[in-house]
Protein backbone atom coordinates (compact mmCIF):
# COMPACT_ATOMS: atom_id res chain seq x y z
CA UNK A 1 0.00 0.00 0.00
CA UNK A 2 0.84 3.35 -0.66
CA UNK A 3 1.52 5.67 2.18
CA UNK A 4 -0.94 8.19 1.42
CA UNK A 5 -3.47 5.41 0.82
CA UNK A 6 -3.00 4.75 4.35
CA UNK A 7 -3.07 8.00 5.16
CA UNK A 8 -6.38 8.12 3.86
CA UNK A 9 -7.93 4.98 5.48
CA UNK A 10 -6.67 5.91 8.60
CA UNK A 11 -8.12 9.85 8.69
CA UNK A 12 -11.40 8.35 7.16
CA UNK A 13 -11.61 6.66 11.07
CA UNK A 14 -10.94 9.99 12.51
CA UNK A 15 -13.08 12.37 14.09
CA UNK A 16 -12.46 14.87 16.92
CA UNK A 17 -8.90 13.79 16.96
CA UNK A 18 -5.91 16.11 16.63
CA UNK A 19 -3.76 14.99 14.33
CA UNK A 20 0.63 15.67 14.59
CA UNK A 21 2.28 14.89 11.22
CA UNK A 22 5.91 14.22 10.32
CA UNK A 23 7.83 16.34 8.06
CA UNK A 24 7.93 16.19 4.71
CA UNK A 25 5.53 14.26 2.27
CA UNK A 26 3.55 12.81 4.82
CA UNK A 27 2.56 16.75 5.60
CA UNK A 28 2.18 17.48 2.44
CA UNK A 29 -0.08 14.04 1.38
CA UNK A 30 -2.21 14.47 4.64
CA UNK A 31 -2.95 18.50 3.79
CA UNK A 32 -3.58 17.26 0.33
CA UNK A 33 -5.95 14.67 1.45
CA UNK A 34 -7.64 16.75 3.93
CA UNK A 35 -6.69 19.58 5.21
CA UNK A 36 -7.89 20.75 8.56
CA UNK A 37 -7.49 22.92 11.38
CA UNK A 38 -7.27 19.85 13.71
CA UNK A 39 -3.57 18.87 11.33
CA UNK A 40 -0.44 20.31 12.72
CA UNK A 41 1.94 19.88 9.68
CA UNK A 42 5.46 19.96 11.59
CA UNK A 43 7.52 21.51 8.62
CA UNK A 44 10.91 21.10 10.54
CA UNK A 45 12.42 19.44 13.79
CA UNK A 46 12.43 15.89 11.99
CA UNK A 47 12.39 13.38 14.76
CA UNK A 48 9.95 15.31 17.03
CA UNK A 49 6.77 14.84 15.85
CA UNK A 50 6.03 11.61 18.88
CA UNK A 51 7.60 13.79 21.43
CA UNK A 52 5.41 17.32 20.16
CA UNK A 53 2.74 14.63 20.14
CA UNK A 54 3.48 13.77 23.70
CA UNK A 55 3.36 17.22 25.22
CA UNK A 56 0.26 17.58 23.64
CA UNK A 57 -1.40 14.45 24.85
CA UNK A 58 -0.24 14.85 28.53
CA UNK A 59 -1.52 18.43 28.21
CA UNK A 60 -4.80 17.50 26.99
CA UNK A 61 -5.32 14.66 29.81
CA UNK A 62 -4.24 17.02 32.41
CA UNK A 63 -6.90 20.15 30.98
CA UNK A 64 -9.40 17.54 31.06
CA UNK A 65 -8.84 15.86 34.49
CA UNK A 66 -9.41 19.45 36.05
CA UNK A 67 -12.67 19.99 33.99
CA UNK A 68 -13.63 16.34 34.91
CA UNK A 69 -13.98 15.48 31.07
CA UNK A 70 -12.63 13.17 28.67
CA UNK A 71 -9.34 14.33 26.87
CA UNK A 72 -8.89 14.44 23.26
CA UNK A 73 -6.92 11.67 21.47
CA UNK A 74 -3.86 12.24 19.39
CA UNK A 75 -3.31 10.70 16.46
CA UNK A 76 0.76 11.26 15.50
CA UNK A 77 1.97 10.30 11.53
CA UNK A 78 5.75 9.41 12.06
CA UNK A 79 8.29 7.40 10.21
CA UNK A 80 10.69 4.61 10.44
CA UNK A 81 13.75 7.40 9.86
CA UNK A 82 12.45 10.01 11.72
CA UNK A 83 11.33 7.65 15.38
CA UNK A 84 14.89 5.99 14.83
CA UNK A 85 16.16 9.60 14.93
CA UNK A 86 14.40 10.04 18.68
CA UNK A 87 13.86 6.11 20.05
CA UNK A 88 14.27 7.54 23.57
CA UNK A 89 10.75 9.10 22.77
CA UNK A 90 9.73 5.37 22.70
CA UNK A 91 10.69 5.15 26.24
CA UNK A 92 9.40 8.57 27.78
CA UNK A 93 5.54 7.71 26.17
CA UNK A 94 5.75 4.37 27.31
CA UNK A 95 6.91 5.86 31.09
CA UNK A 96 4.15 8.57 30.95
CA UNK A 97 1.74 6.36 29.33
CA UNK A 98 -0.63 8.79 28.19
CA UNK A 99 -3.62 6.42 27.13
CA UNK A 100 -5.36 8.98 24.51
CA UNK A 101 -1.84 9.15 22.34
CA UNK A 102 -2.11 6.65 18.92
CA UNK A 103 2.04 6.79 17.48
CA UNK A 104 1.29 5.61 13.63
CA UNK A 105 4.75 4.77 11.94
CA UNK A 106 4.57 4.73 8.20
CA UNK A 107 7.49 2.41 7.73
CA UNK A 108 8.17 2.51 4.33
CA UNK A 109 11.99 0.91 5.12
CA UNK A 110 13.52 4.62 3.71
CA UNK A 111 14.08 8.24 4.28
CA UNK A 112 11.57 8.87 1.37
CA UNK A 113 11.32 12.28 1.68
CA UNK A 114 15.12 12.76 0.61
CA UNK A 115 15.45 10.13 -1.98
CA UNK A 116 14.50 7.11 -0.19
CA UNK A 117 17.67 5.93 1.21
CA UNK A 118 17.58 3.03 2.87
CA UNK A 119 17.14 2.87 7.23
CA UNK A 120 17.45 0.21 9.58
CA UNK A 121 14.23 -0.75 9.44
CA UNK A 122 14.34 -3.91 7.23
CA UNK A 123 16.97 -5.37 9.66
CA UNK A 124 15.17 -4.08 12.84
CA UNK A 125 11.47 -4.52 13.96
CA UNK A 126 10.21 -1.07 15.31
CA UNK A 127 6.89 -3.04 16.69
CA UNK A 128 9.51 -5.19 18.65
CA UNK A 129 10.97 -1.87 19.62
CA UNK A 130 7.71 -0.30 21.26
CA UNK A 131 6.75 -3.79 22.85
CA UNK A 132 9.82 -3.59 24.78
CA UNK A 133 9.74 -0.36 25.62
CA UNK A 134 6.58 -1.18 27.01
CA UNK A 135 3.84 0.53 24.77
CA UNK A 136 0.35 -0.62 25.86
CA UNK A 137 -0.88 -1.57 22.99
CA UNK A 138 1.04 -2.44 19.86
CA UNK A 139 -0.75 -3.02 16.23
CA UNK A 140 1.06 -3.81 13.16
CA UNK A 141 -0.90 -3.48 9.53
CA UNK A 142 0.41 -4.42 6.30
CA UNK A 143 -2.30 -5.18 3.42
CA UNK A 144 -5.62 -4.59 5.77
CA UNK A 145 -5.92 -1.56 8.51
CA UNK A 146 -8.22 -1.92 11.05
CA UNK A 147 -8.32 1.84 12.27
CA UNK A 148 -10.89 1.53 14.87
CA UNK A 149 -9.19 -0.54 16.59
CA UNK A 150 -6.35 1.60 17.71
CA UNK A 151 -8.87 4.10 18.47
CA UNK A 152 -10.63 1.74 20.82
CA UNK A 153 -7.31 0.47 22.15
CA UNK A 154 -6.16 1.71 25.37
CA UNK A 155 -2.89 4.12 25.04
CA UNK A 156 -0.33 4.63 24.65
CA UNK A 157 -1.09 2.61 21.07
CA UNK A 158 2.21 1.72 19.05
CA UNK A 159 0.95 1.36 14.92
CA UNK A 160 3.53 -0.14 12.66
CA UNK A 161 2.19 0.21 9.30
CA UNK A 162 4.43 -1.20 6.38
CA UNK A 163 4.10 0.66 3.40
CA UNK A 164 5.72 1.48 0.14
CA UNK A 165 8.20 3.35 -0.82
CA UNK A 166 7.52 6.40 -2.67
CA UNK A 167 5.98 10.00 -2.50
CA UNK A 168 2.75 11.00 -3.95
CA UNK A 169 2.21 13.94 -6.54
CA UNK A 170 1.65 16.54 -4.32
CA UNK A 171 2.54 20.09 -3.53
CA UNK A 172 4.46 22.08 -0.85
CA UNK A 173 1.92 23.26 1.83
CA UNK A 174 1.15 26.55 1.26
CA UNK A 175 0.47 27.61 4.85
CA UNK A 176 2.51 30.10 7.28
CA UNK A 177 3.59 28.21 10.18
CA UNK A 178 2.18 30.89 12.43
CA UNK A 179 -1.14 29.94 10.89
CA UNK A 180 -0.98 26.21 11.38
CA UNK A 181 0.15 27.19 15.08
CA UNK A 182 -3.13 29.23 15.79
CA UNK A 183 -5.59 27.79 13.91
CA UNK A 184 -4.64 24.10 15.67
CA UNK A 185 -4.44 26.04 18.85
CA UNK A 186 -7.89 27.68 18.22
CA UNK A 187 -9.55 24.27 17.28
CA UNK A 188 -8.12 22.70 20.89
CA UNK A 189 -9.39 25.67 22.97
CA UNK A 190 -13.03 25.36 21.57
CA UNK A 191 -13.04 22.26 21.84
CA UNK A 192 -11.55 21.47 25.73
CA UNK B 1 16.02 32.18 50.24
CA UNK B 2 18.57 29.82 48.41
CA UNK B 3 19.46 29.31 44.67
CA UNK B 4 17.52 26.44 44.32
CA UNK B 5 14.49 27.79 46.23
CA UNK B 6 14.69 31.13 43.88
CA UNK B 7 14.83 29.05 40.43
CA UNK B 8 11.85 27.37 41.59
CA UNK B 9 9.76 30.44 43.25
CA UNK B 10 11.09 32.13 39.78
CA UNK B 11 8.78 29.50 37.90
CA UNK B 12 6.12 29.02 39.88
CA UNK B 13 5.33 33.28 40.27
CA UNK B 14 6.01 32.98 36.42
CA UNK B 15 3.17 30.79 36.16
CA UNK B 16 5.24 28.10 34.62
CA UNK B 17 3.15 24.49 34.72
CA UNK B 18 4.73 22.16 32.41
CA UNK B 19 8.79 21.32 33.11
CA UNK B 20 10.96 19.18 31.18
CA UNK B 21 14.07 18.01 32.31
CA UNK B 22 17.97 16.17 32.39
CA UNK B 23 19.24 16.41 35.49
CA UNK B 24 22.99 18.39 36.16
CA UNK B 25 24.04 18.51 39.46
CA UNK B 26 23.42 21.86 40.05
CA UNK B 27 19.53 21.58 39.29
CA UNK B 28 18.91 18.29 41.61
CA UNK B 29 16.97 20.63 43.94
CA UNK B 30 15.29 22.80 41.55
CA UNK B 31 13.93 19.36 40.09
CA UNK B 32 12.99 17.67 43.52
CA UNK B 33 10.50 21.00 43.97
CA UNK B 34 9.54 21.03 40.66
CA UNK B 35 8.31 17.21 41.33
CA UNK B 36 6.73 17.96 44.61
CA UNK B 37 4.81 20.86 43.24
CA UNK B 38 1.30 18.98 42.34
CA UNK B 39 0.62 22.58 40.24
CA UNK B 40 3.25 21.63 37.71
CA UNK B 41 3.74 19.19 35.06
CA UNK B 42 6.90 17.18 35.49
CA UNK B 43 7.99 15.07 32.61
CA UNK B 44 11.91 13.68 32.72
CA UNK B 45 12.94 13.37 29.38
CA UNK B 46 16.45 11.21 27.87
CA UNK B 47 17.45 13.64 26.01
CA UNK B 48 17.02 17.77 25.59
CA UNK B 49 15.45 17.79 21.37
CA UNK B 50 12.85 14.97 23.28
CA UNK B 51 11.99 17.63 25.64
CA UNK B 52 11.72 20.53 23.57
CA UNK B 53 9.23 18.82 21.20
CA UNK B 54 7.29 18.05 24.40
CA UNK B 55 7.24 21.77 25.56
CA UNK B 56 6.02 22.31 22.33
CA UNK B 57 3.32 20.26 22.00
CA UNK B 58 2.75 21.22 25.58
CA UNK B 59 2.25 25.00 24.29
CA UNK B 60 -0.19 24.23 21.42
CA UNK B 61 -2.44 22.32 24.45
CA UNK B 62 -2.11 25.71 26.83
CA UNK B 63 0.54 25.11 29.11
CA UNK B 64 3.52 27.20 29.74
CA UNK B 65 6.48 25.35 29.42
CA UNK B 66 10.02 25.32 30.81
CA UNK B 67 13.19 22.98 30.26
CA UNK B 68 15.41 22.68 32.93
CA UNK B 69 18.76 21.50 31.67
CA UNK B 70 22.65 21.41 31.46
CA UNK B 71 24.44 23.93 29.11
CA UNK B 72 25.97 20.61 27.81
CA UNK B 73 22.08 19.71 26.37
CA UNK B 74 22.18 23.26 24.69
CA UNK B 75 24.03 21.52 21.93
CA UNK B 76 21.26 18.61 21.58
CA UNK B 77 19.00 21.26 21.07
CA UNK B 78 19.75 23.40 18.09
CA UNK B 79 17.19 22.27 15.17
CA UNK B 80 14.57 22.07 17.39
CA UNK B 81 15.25 25.91 19.02
CA UNK B 82 15.40 26.94 15.21
CA UNK B 83 12.97 24.87 13.03
CA UNK B 84 10.40 24.64 15.95
CA UNK B 85 10.30 27.12 18.20
CA UNK B 86 11.80 29.86 15.86
CA UNK B 87 9.67 28.69 13.09
CA UNK B 88 6.37 28.79 14.70
CA UNK B 89 7.27 31.25 17.13
CA UNK B 90 7.23 29.26 20.43
CA UNK B 91 7.62 30.87 23.68
CA UNK B 92 9.93 28.16 26.25
CA UNK B 93 11.84 29.27 29.08
CA UNK B 94 15.41 27.77 29.36
CA UNK B 95 17.00 27.72 32.63
CA UNK B 96 20.42 26.09 32.39
CA UNK B 97 22.68 25.32 34.83
CA UNK B 98 25.93 27.09 32.94
CA UNK B 99 29.01 24.65 33.59
CA UNK B 100 32.31 25.01 32.82
CA UNK B 101 32.66 28.75 33.71
CA UNK B 102 34.46 29.86 36.42
CA UNK B 103 35.79 27.80 38.94
CA UNK B 104 34.78 24.99 36.91
CA UNK B 105 36.75 21.58 37.71
CA UNK B 106 35.76 19.35 35.27
CA UNK B 107 37.47 19.76 31.95
CA UNK B 108 35.04 18.30 29.90
CA UNK B 109 32.79 20.68 30.96
CA UNK B 110 34.95 23.51 29.70
CA UNK B 111 34.29 23.61 25.49
CA UNK B 112 30.56 23.86 25.79
CA UNK B 113 30.76 26.06 28.64
CA UNK B 114 32.79 28.40 26.39
CA UNK B 115 30.23 27.75 23.55
CA UNK B 116 27.01 28.54 25.01
CA UNK B 117 26.60 32.19 25.08
CA UNK B 118 27.62 32.32 21.38
CA UNK B 119 25.12 29.16 20.19
CA UNK B 120 22.51 31.52 21.91
CA UNK B 121 23.75 34.65 20.07
CA UNK B 122 23.74 32.41 16.90
CA UNK B 123 20.12 31.63 17.03
CA UNK B 124 19.03 35.08 18.82
CA UNK B 125 17.64 33.72 21.64
CA UNK B 126 17.67 36.59 24.57
CA UNK B 127 19.37 35.41 28.10
CA UNK B 128 20.43 36.58 31.27
CA UNK B 129 23.00 35.33 33.89
CA UNK B 130 21.83 36.25 37.46
CA UNK B 131 24.43 36.43 39.81
CA UNK B 132 22.23 36.17 43.34
CA UNK B 133 18.85 34.04 43.92
CA UNK B 134 16.97 37.58 44.42
CA UNK B 135 18.01 38.24 41.14
CA UNK B 136 17.24 35.55 39.46
CA UNK B 137 13.45 34.91 40.85
CA UNK B 138 12.69 38.24 39.54
CA UNK B 139 15.13 37.83 36.07
CA UNK B 140 13.04 34.16 35.47
CA UNK B 141 9.67 35.72 35.95
CA UNK B 142 10.33 38.55 33.32
CA UNK B 143 12.22 36.01 30.86
CA UNK B 144 9.08 33.94 30.60
CA UNK B 145 7.20 37.35 30.00
CA UNK B 146 9.56 38.15 27.39
CA UNK B 147 9.29 34.60 25.79
CA UNK B 148 5.38 34.97 25.71
CA UNK B 149 4.91 38.43 24.41
CA UNK B 150 7.38 37.76 21.81
CA UNK B 151 7.37 34.05 21.19
CA UNK B 152 10.28 32.74 21.27
CA UNK B 153 12.31 31.19 23.57
CA UNK B 154 14.71 33.17 26.52
CA UNK B 155 17.32 32.16 28.44
CA UNK B 156 18.39 31.96 32.11
CA UNK B 157 22.12 30.84 32.24
CA UNK B 158 22.99 29.87 35.94
CA UNK B 159 27.04 29.95 36.06
CA UNK B 160 28.83 28.05 38.75
CA UNK B 161 29.57 31.26 41.03
CA UNK B 162 25.51 31.50 41.13
CA UNK B 163 25.26 28.22 43.14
Amino acid sequence: MDRIEAISRIIDKLDQELVVCNIGFPSRELCQLQDHAKNFYMLGSMGLASSIGLGLSISLLKNAETRGKVPRKVVVFDGDGSILMNLGSLVTISAQAPPNLILVVLDNQCYGSTGSQCTYSEEVDLSLLAESAGFETVLVFQEEIDFKKALQSKGPVFVHMRVNPGNADVPIIDLDPDEIKYRFMREIKSNL
Amino acid sequence: MNSSQAVYQGMVDAGIDFVVSLPCVNLGEVMEMVESDPHIVHIPVTREEEGLGICAGAFLAGKKPAILMQNSGLGNCVNALASLFELYHLPLLLVMSHRGTLGERINGQIPMGKATPKILDALNIPYSRPGRPEEALEIIVKSWEQSLTGGFPVGVLLDNQYW
